[in-house]
């Protein structure tokens, strides 16, 4: 069968199972648009290209399936950019197909040429310059595999316009040619072995969950692994909902703005069982006083994570998922499988106790009727039915959608916590919803975040894919407010947004969503329930919330996990 | 003997720094043949902030793969961390840590130097006791080119200095691990395979 490169191009994204895509055409990707009219795949049309990027993250996110985006070259190839390097620090497995200008006129500035493989070259897993269509099927199925395998991420395929009208014979391949790619999924025996020892002699364990549990899909097996140990469990910003926040065992998030529980049980702690997690800087505070006691178990399916920050007691490359069941059996195997636990009681009621008087808090009943952010995250919790997914922005609304919103279940929280995009959240949502159209959808955005994305709800009112926005209006970039406030003697310093301009809720009604605006406390819960009865348009929420909350607890920037900032609630005591 | 040249340095004594000295690292590098891939090897050493002292690509005798001989500078961080980003690399196939000492290294250098009619005759001299070779004659100066150890053609440059240097150009560096060989010294320490 003779057919086009774009034919081929399409026809190959529907061999790989792909539904959907999100685009936005151009130029050099035009021939690759003609094929999709007549294709089943869905096309999500969107308002920008970044949008594209973050709604195949966020559809990566809930499904844990590849997310697709198609764009055009040059300007549309560089706002991609931002997905790219988010998903590329989240491990997110997206593929990218940018069009280019035809080969023979790359390298002469063409119009709208960009070196696109060479700028996304170290923001992806692995990018293809296709040079002639009959690649197409074999660069396709290889970026696919590449995304999904081994640590996930994002790929990218740049396809010249000459290339797209170029005829070939249509093949699908067997298998992919991939001589220097070959992930280990599976643990080392001897490693694991010697794992088990370790947890069952540790008398302070601390399971530290990252997001690779999520991504390698095991956190049913992460279940089963705990309750046999009966060891507590942190779950980082990138593992919220690894592991059931409503589980005894669960401390919460560690790092920067996590509970002092997860912190100082890590800190105190004389073995770290680290799964799918990097140490990354906001995690450990300055590594050199990081869990000074601490023996260390890292399992991670990249080799590179492992003695990158921390060396490791028993390093272990490997599938999470698999090792985790491979550490369920080694538990009761041999010499190990006749040792009894060694985790004490007295760390149990530790960490009770830690938990009882460092709790989570804020200021539930403020005299001057002011609306705390936590209050609103608190209730839209509370009031989501199971399963629902949250999408966030990157600032303080992120950290107190991260803290108050009870995880109970995998890929439910889809957030940018590697690259910390701002303007993530909206459009992740969509993406989302694309990908799970039977969860409630919600996203807690900032309003600085929402004046960079927002234009994604026009796609999402377009494309009827309903999703509910909880804007926290605190006028300003809150976070970045935050630090001047604490580090920078209340220098405020180009923070301030204003809470009326521009109108959100105009702005929302709009763009064709449902909008509210609540000002008060008493106003949260209706509101919320009128919004989740709403399930035909999205729906925007502005809460006009205290500008002067703080996110706590917080190590400072650059000191040890040892000094945990309570913040005001716990003045006094 | 008295038109040995002034200042000869003794040749066990190297002039300058050599990369054989500790803190460099040989790292043989099997890539595929594909568009890009130094690019991708070098973007990688700089992305990260590794250092590269000197690098060579070639073809292997099987046209789908090339290797690249790396000399790294590990002041900022350790092999393992780069041999291991290395791999991470979808075209990277094999990575070999070349030990010096196990290995036999070559460096080419091509030098255009000064020569007159007192001094050519020095110069021929001592390109003799090298082993280097005249590639190119002029009226006042000759091209020389040495093929050898790092450490030689550091040597070799600091006595040719004396007569004038008027270009030099060195290439990067290709190793190959050592032959086996019946010994009664002890085992073979092979280059690591990583
Ligand atoms: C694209 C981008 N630009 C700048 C920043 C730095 N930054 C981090 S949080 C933040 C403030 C976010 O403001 P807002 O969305 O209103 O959230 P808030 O902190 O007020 O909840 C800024 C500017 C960033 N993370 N991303
Ligand atoms: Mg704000």
């Amino acid at each position: 069968m003779r057919i086009t490169g774009a034919q081929a191009l399409v026809k190959s994204l529907e061999m790989q199972g792909v539904d959907v895509v999100f685009g936005l055409p151009g130029g050099a990707i035009l021939p690759v648009y003609d094929p999709i009219i007549d294709s089943p795949i869905r096309h999500i049309l969107v308002r920008h290209e970044q949008g594209a990027g973050h709604m195949a993250e966020g559809y990566a996110q809930a499904t844990n399936k590849p997310g697709v985006a198609i764009v055009t070259s040059g300007p549309a190839a560089t706002n991609i950019v931002t997905a790219l390097a988010d998903a590329y620090m989240d491990s997110i497995p997206i593929v990218v197909i940018t069009g280019q200008v035809a080969t023979t006129s790359i390298g002469t500035d063409a119009f709208q040429e960009a070196d696109t493989t060479g700028i996304t070259m170290s923001i992806t897993k692995h990018n293809w310059l296709i040079k002639d269509a009959s690649e197409i099927p074999q660069v396709v199925k290889e970026a696919f595999h590449v995304a999904t395998t081994g640590r996930p991420g994002p790929v990218l395929i740049d396809l010249p316009k000459d290339v797209s009208n170029q005829m070939m014979d249509w093949y699908w391949p067997e298998s992919v040619d991939l001589p220097g790619y070959k992930p280990n999924t599976k643990g080392h025996p001897r490693s694991i072995a010697a794992a088990a020892k370790l947890i069952k002699e540790a008398k302070r364990p601390v399971f530290y969950i990252g997001g690779g549990v999520i991504r390698s899909g095991g956190s049913e097996a992460l279940k089963v692994l705990v309750d046999k140990c009966n060891m507590p469990v942190v779950t980082t910003l990138m593992g919220r909902g690894a592991f059931p926040d409503d589980h005894p065992l669960c401390l919460g998030m560690p790092g920067m703005h996590g509970t002092y529980t997860a912190i100082t049980a890590m800190q105190k702690s004389d073995l770290l069982i680290t799964l799918g997690a990097r140490f990354d800087d906001r995690v450990t505070g300055k590594v050199s006083g990081f869990a000074p006691d601490a023996k260390i178990i890292h399992v991670d399916i990249d080799p590179a994570e492992l003695g990158k920050v921390r060396r490791a007691d028993v390093p272990i490359v490997g599938d999470v998922k698999l090792v985790i069941e491979e550490l369920i059996e080694a538990l009761d195997k041999g010499e190990v499988g006749e040792m009894a636990f060694s985790i004490t009681q007295e760390w149990h009621d530790q960490l009770k106790s830690w938990q009882e008087q460092f709790p989570l808090r804020y200021e539930e009943d403020p005299k001057d009727g002011s609306l705390k952010p936590q209050y609103v995250v608190e209730c839209l919790s509370k009031l989501a039915p199971e399963g629902t997914i949250l999408a966030s922005g990157v600032g303080q609304h992120q950290m107190w959608g991260s803290q108050y919103w009870h995880f109970n279940d995998a890929n439910t929280w889809i957030n940018s916590g590697g690259l910390g995009t701002m303007g993530f959240a909206i459009p992740a949502a969509i993406g989302a919803k694309v990908g799970r159209p039977d969860k409630m959808v919600w996203a807690v955005d900032g309003d600085g975040c929402f004046q960079m994305t927002a234009q994604e709800l026009v796609t999402a009112s377009a494309e009827r894919i309903p999703v509910k926005i909880a804007l926290l209006n605190n006028a300003y970039l809150g976070m970045v407010r935050q630090w001047q406030e604490m580090f920078y003697e209340q220098r405020y310093s180009e923070v301030y947004l204003s809470p009326d301009l521009p109108d959100y809720v105009k702005w929302a009604e709009a763009m064709g969503c449902v909008a509210f605006r609540v000002e008060t406390p008493e106003d949260v819960i209706p509101t919320i329930e009128k919004a989740n009865q709403i399930n035909d348009r999205s729906v925007v929420i502005e809460f006009r919330t205290d500008w002067r909350e703080k996110v706590f607890p917080m190590v400072p920037s650059g000191a040890t996990n040892d000094e945990v900032v309570l913040g005001p609630m716990f003045e006094g005591r | 003997m008295t038109n040995t040249p002034p200042n000869l340095i003794p040749m066990s004594m190297p002039g300058g720094k050599s990369a054989t000295e500790i803190g460099y690292h040989v790292l043989s590098v099997l890539v595929e043949n594909k568009a890009g891939v130094l690019a991708r090897v070098a973007q990688l050493f700089s992305r990260r902030g590794y250092n590269i002292y000197s690098l060579a690509v070639a073809p292997t005798d099987d046209e789908r793969f090339s290797r690249l001989t790396v000399v790294v500078d590990l002041e900022s961080v350790t092999l393992e961390q780069i041999t291991k980003q290395l791999h991470k690399l979808i075209n990277v196939i094999k990575i070999t840590e070349i030990d010096p000492r196990e290995s036999v290294q070559q460096e080419l250098l091509l030098a255009i130097v000064a020569a007159d009619t007192q001094s050519r005759s020095q110069i021929m001299e001592l390109a003799g006791i090298f082993g280097a070779k005249v590639i190119d004659v002029g009226l006042e100066r000759l091209t020389l080119a040495l093929a050898d150890t790092p450490d030689r053609l550091d040597d070799f440059t600091d006595l040719i200095k004396v007569f004038g240097i008027i270009e030099v150009q060195r290439t990067g560096r290709v190793a190959l691990t050592k032959l086996a060989r019946p010994s009664n010294r002890g085992g073979m320490n092979k280059g690591k395979a990583s």
